[in-house]
């Protein structure tokens, strides 16, 4: 918590687990009272057991907490450390709240190494998917509840910038990041990580029926792909969205096949339009509950399937299409919220975020491409090749029409 | 008794206020004036837009549509649930509340594990006659989202209604019975208008749950089958119009006040104060054929209605290589080190604290609000029934963007803590609770309290006395759907997540966020235990009955 409140986070929770405690006490006696009327009493008697035993475990997990905290204040100063840093060692740790999309993961010892750099509490707010959390961001522009806010990308980067929710800052990490990543040219916004929504298709569906795999995006209103397809609706889905902009990008708004001659053809190729990526990829693509063996995802999935395959798999199960102009580059990157009250330590998270340790550790984590280029890839990564030439579009041209062509593309999938 | 008086209307009002009224306020302050025309123009611009008038009536028509089957499927079960007696019923009556929990995407995959392109249904079909794929094709249907509704509300028909029914004395079915009614007659002449409140009631809440349907139509529906609840969420979240989305919520939440106010009325007008048995006295011994036909139909929905979990179930145990635990081995350790892991110990933990209070304060508040609108003379009753409903009306999305616009008032700021997550909880299953609680007072013939008072119990002591016994089963019953509406987490996404909060519900969807079999596994695994631990919640509160206040 960055406000100054008389009543911490830590302290809601402890009064909550004293409230459930007694309340424990009162079920228990209640209980007893029942059960002394009839057979069966042991059955309540060992499920009162068993929710005093959940309070207390909940009460003891709280307690830890404050262990963990103690832990933080105790590190010795090492004597390479700043003035500065010292000092701070000597305070009590700061906190500092990142508010992120639903998908942001890391490993915990990195985390850690930041709050022991820096001597600080770490909050991670999941906020909903990149549309969500930045809307939450906006509408709470002028009481922040977090200092950062990390998973803004180029299809809603000029949104963000618009309502003025970031504080500027350059990170000096931005050198080792290549031209064509680096998100934001006002700086309000540092890349991250970078990703491309690309097509995946079943590569065993292919062979056992003999199908050649789709090479681009016009591939896919061929008729060996009627009813083989599955997209994301770009009105309520990241990917979709990408996806629809790869497409825009691809076909353009004029001449003589336009992106929604595109469409038109998909939908006459039956289409199967989901809500988001989890259905899309679980209920409908081949590789799992469904029967379509194309699916929008990411080029890193079919990695991802080698990774999670627990060994089954030593080459992907599945294809990447990454032909020219289907694949869209998607930049994540993260800003400081204007209102925070921590800006020095929120400059601090952003060069970490930016470091090689963070930028090493997230690739298998969420699956998406280092921004800084000094950063190295793991193995697996070898089954999730760049693009040669993606889509992309300038993000104010995105601002500038996004939601004109979600309304038309909408309009088209209404018939 | 002024205290009690004050408190019975005064605490659901102060609830309602900091848990709805205020966020809703603080939301349409923000939403309605975005763009700067005034707070009118956005309503302008929703009503004239041919496409959202489109969305509204078809959002009318599939809350119906869904109700009504819900009702029919249901109402058999009912029956067979409040007047036979059978071996395992208890254990059934928590088994079939278990699909109410299930998030929609985890009950998506459980019906298409069934009704799926490649689902067992089409396997068989495609087994048996040589087709070349699946001949029924579901997904992106209508026909699937009226399915999914049924299996979701089948619980709220069966509990509600059996309840009310099995405390019916049935000797005034057995008197037109008597006098020569035939069966049919006496059901429709007799026990239907009676029933009348309890089915009332929960048609209610069916069509105020199918009404604001979010998570089934997102995810087994095409996006023409957009209900309102999703046309706000996308306005507001990904087209950044929350002006028309402030103004459709606004709408939907006038839609929703005036189709209570209509039903409060009406069930305020079908009271019937009738003699109210224990269910032991109630239970029929006699069997006719009929009563063998109900048996079969109530068997064939319950196992309908439990398919999609016992899917689940079983699917959890399927891995590449034959039967094993590959998911439940993969969420019991934190093999990657990812910081936002959580161990199924904990999301159970959280999960159950989230619960246990949930029923603490939604029961209570419950039952406190339903005994302000006990007396049927006061002017206020409706209106005020109606608005304690209002909150399942409300659009999840507003009013989760509103809590973190009012819970926070200078520098006392809870946004963050458990806080909005325990009102949210509560907010939604509090109506629940009066809804089965009312029904069951209103039918409380008044000389049993008058005949408390004359043998000089005070107003406390005769309602300890007097009603709790009575409604003892209603308030149990509300108890478990008080217990189910936390452990399903409604729109839990809609608010902050702080990792060490991390539910079942929460951890189910972090699985299902990143490609790979074992994350499919591990979401499986997850589902399964909270399914376990929801029936075992069930069960036992269901338990609790049988020892003790009596089977009322």
């Amino acid at each position: 918590m960055h406000l100054p409140i008389p009543m911490s986070a830590a302290d809601m929770v402890s009064g909550f687990v004293f409230l459930m405690e007694v309340l424990g006490v009162v079920m228990d006696r209640a209980i007893t009272e029942f059960s002394r009327r009839g057979r069966g009493g042991w059955l309540l008697r060992a499920a009162a057991v068993a929710l005093v035993t959940v309070l207390v475990a909940f009460g003891a997990a709280c307690d830890n907490l404050d262990v963990t905290v103690d832990v933080a204040t105790e590190v010795p100063p090492a004597p390479t450390l700043s003035p500065a840093t010292i000092e701070a060692l000597h305070e009590e740790p700061r906190e500092l709240t990142i508010a992120s999309h639903d998908s942001f993961n890391i490993g915990e010892a990195v985390i850690a190494e930041f709050e022991e750099q820096h001597n600080a509490t770490v909050t991670i707010l999941k906020s909903g998917d990149a549309g969500e959390a930045l809307t939450k961001a906006i509408l709470s522009k002028d009481a922040p509840t977090a200092d950062l806010l990390y998973g803004i990308d180029n299809s809603f980067l000029g949104r963000a910038l618009d309502e003025g929710i970031f504080i500027e800052y350059r990170s000096p990490m931005l050198d080792n990041v290549p031209e064509q990543y680096r998100l934001d040219p006002t700086n309000h916004v540092m890349p991250v990580d970078y990703g491309f929504v690309a097509l995946n298709y079943d590569i065993a569906w292919m062979e056992e029926n003999g199908v050649e795999p789709p090479a681009d995006l016009r591939d896919l209103t061929d008729s060996r792909f009627s009813g083989r397809v599955v997209v994301q609706n770009p009105a309520t889905s990241s990917p979709g969205l990408s996806f629809l902009l790869a497409t825009v990008a691809a076909f353009g708004e004029s001449g003589s096949y336009t992106w929604q001659d595109f469409w038109q053809d998909m939908i006459a190729n039956d289409v199967l339009v989901t809500d988001g990526w989890t259905d899309a990829y679980y209920t409908a693509f081949s590789l799992y509950d469904g029967d379509r063996p194309v699916v929008v995802s990411y080029t890193t999935s079919p990695a991802a399937e080698v990774f999670y395959s627990e060994g089954a798999y030593t080459t992907p199960p599945t294809g990447n299409v990454l032909g020219d102009n289907s694949a869209f580059l998607q930049i994540e990157g993260i800003g400081i919220l204007n209102g925070t009250e921590n800006e020095g330590l929120a400059r601090q998270f952003v060069d970490f975020v930016m470091d090689r340790s963070f930028q090493e550790d997230f690739p298998t984590m969420m699956w998406v491409y280092p921004a800084n280029e000094d950063a190295e890839l793991p193995d697996v990564f070898e089954f999730a090749p760049i693009p040669q030439q993606p889509a992309s579009l300038d993000p104010a041209v995105i601002a500038e029409n996004r939601e004109r062509w979600i309304d038309e593309w909408t309009a088209l999938i209404r018939g | 008794m002024n205290v009690w008086r004050t408190a019975r209307i005064g605490l659901p009002l102060i609830f309602l206020v900091i848990a709805f009224a205020w966020p809703l306020f603080s939301v349409m302050r923000v939403g309605l004036g975005w763009d700067g025309q005034g707070i009118f123009a956005p309503f302008v611009d929703a009503a004239s837009d041919p496409y959202l008038r489109g969305r509204f009536i078809f959002t009318t028509w599939q809350a119906a549509l869904s109700t009504i089957l819900a009702l029919a499927f249901g109402l058999p079960s009912a029956y067979v649930f409040a007047r036979h007696r059978f071996r395992g019923r208890s254990v059934l009556l928590a088994a079939i509340t278990i699909p109410f929990i299930l998030p929609p995407i985890v009950m998506a995959l459980g019906l298409l594990s069934l009704l799926g392109p490649s689902g067992l249904v089409n396997d068989a079909l495609t087994g048996l006659f040589g087709f070349n794929e699946g001949p029924i094709k579901l997904l992106n249907t209508f026909a699937i989202i009226l399915i999914a509704h049924v299996v979701y509300e089948y619980a709220i028909v069966v509990r509600l209604i059996s309840t009310f029914w099995a405390n019916m004395d049935p000797a005034v079915q057995e008197a037109a019975a008597m006098l020569g009614a035939s069966p049919r007659r006496v059901f429709f002449s007799v026990t239907l208008p009676l029933l009348l409140p309890a089915i009332a009631a929960a048609a209610a809440l069916i069509f105020l749950f199918t009404f604001t349907s979010f998570g089934i139509i997102l995810i087994l529906g095409a996006p023409q089958h957009a209900t309102l609840e999703v046309e706000i969420y996308t306005l507001m979240t990904k087209l950044f119009r929350p002006h028309i989305a402030a103004a459709l919520a606004l709408t939907q939440l006038i839609a929703t006040f005036g189709m209570l106010w209509a039903y409060v009325k009406l069930q305020s007008a079908a009271v019937t104060r009738i003699r109210l048995r224990a269910q032991g006295a109630t239970t029929s011994t006699t069997r006719s054929p009929a009563d063998y036909v109900m048996r079969l139909g109530a068997l064939a929905s319950v196992l309908l209605v439990l398919s999609p979990p016992l899917a689940l179930l079983l699917r959890s145990f399927i891995t590449p290589d034959g039967l094993g635990l590959d998911g439940y081995t993969a969420i019991m350790s934190n093999d990657r080190n990812e910081y936002f892991y959580i161990s199924p110990v904990a999301a159970i933990r959280n999960s159950l604290a989230f619960a246990a209070v949930t029923v603490i304060l939604a029961v209570p508040l419950g039952v406190f609000a339903a005994y302000g609108l006990r007396n049927p003379r006061a002017w206020w009753r409706n209106p005020l029934d109606a608005l304690y409903m209002l909150p399942l009306g409300v659009s999840a999305v507003t009013l989760g963007l509103g809590y973190l616009l009012s819970l926070r008032i200078g520098a006392f700021d809870v946004r963050t803590t458990v806080v909005p997550i325990i009102l949210a909880h509560t907010l939604i299953a509090y109506p629940f609770v009066i809804r089965v609680v009312l029904s069951t007072m209103r039918a409380i013939r008044p000389h049993l309290r008058e005949a408390a008072h004359v043998l000089g119990t005070g107003p406390i002591a005769a309602a300890m006395r007097v009603d709790l016994p009575i409604l003892s089963r209603a308030i149990l019953v509300g108890s478990v759907f008080a217990f189910a509406f936390s452990l399903g987490e409604f729109g839990a996404t809609l608010l902050l997540n702080r990792p060490e909060y991390t539910t079942m519900p929460v951890a189910i969807l972090n699985y299902l966020t990143r490609p790979g079999a074992i994350n499919l596994a591990s979401a499986l695994a997850m589902s399964t235990v909270l399914m376990v631990v929801a029936g075992a919640g069930f069960f036992l509160i269901e338990r609790a009955r049988y020892r003790g206040w009596g089977d009322f």
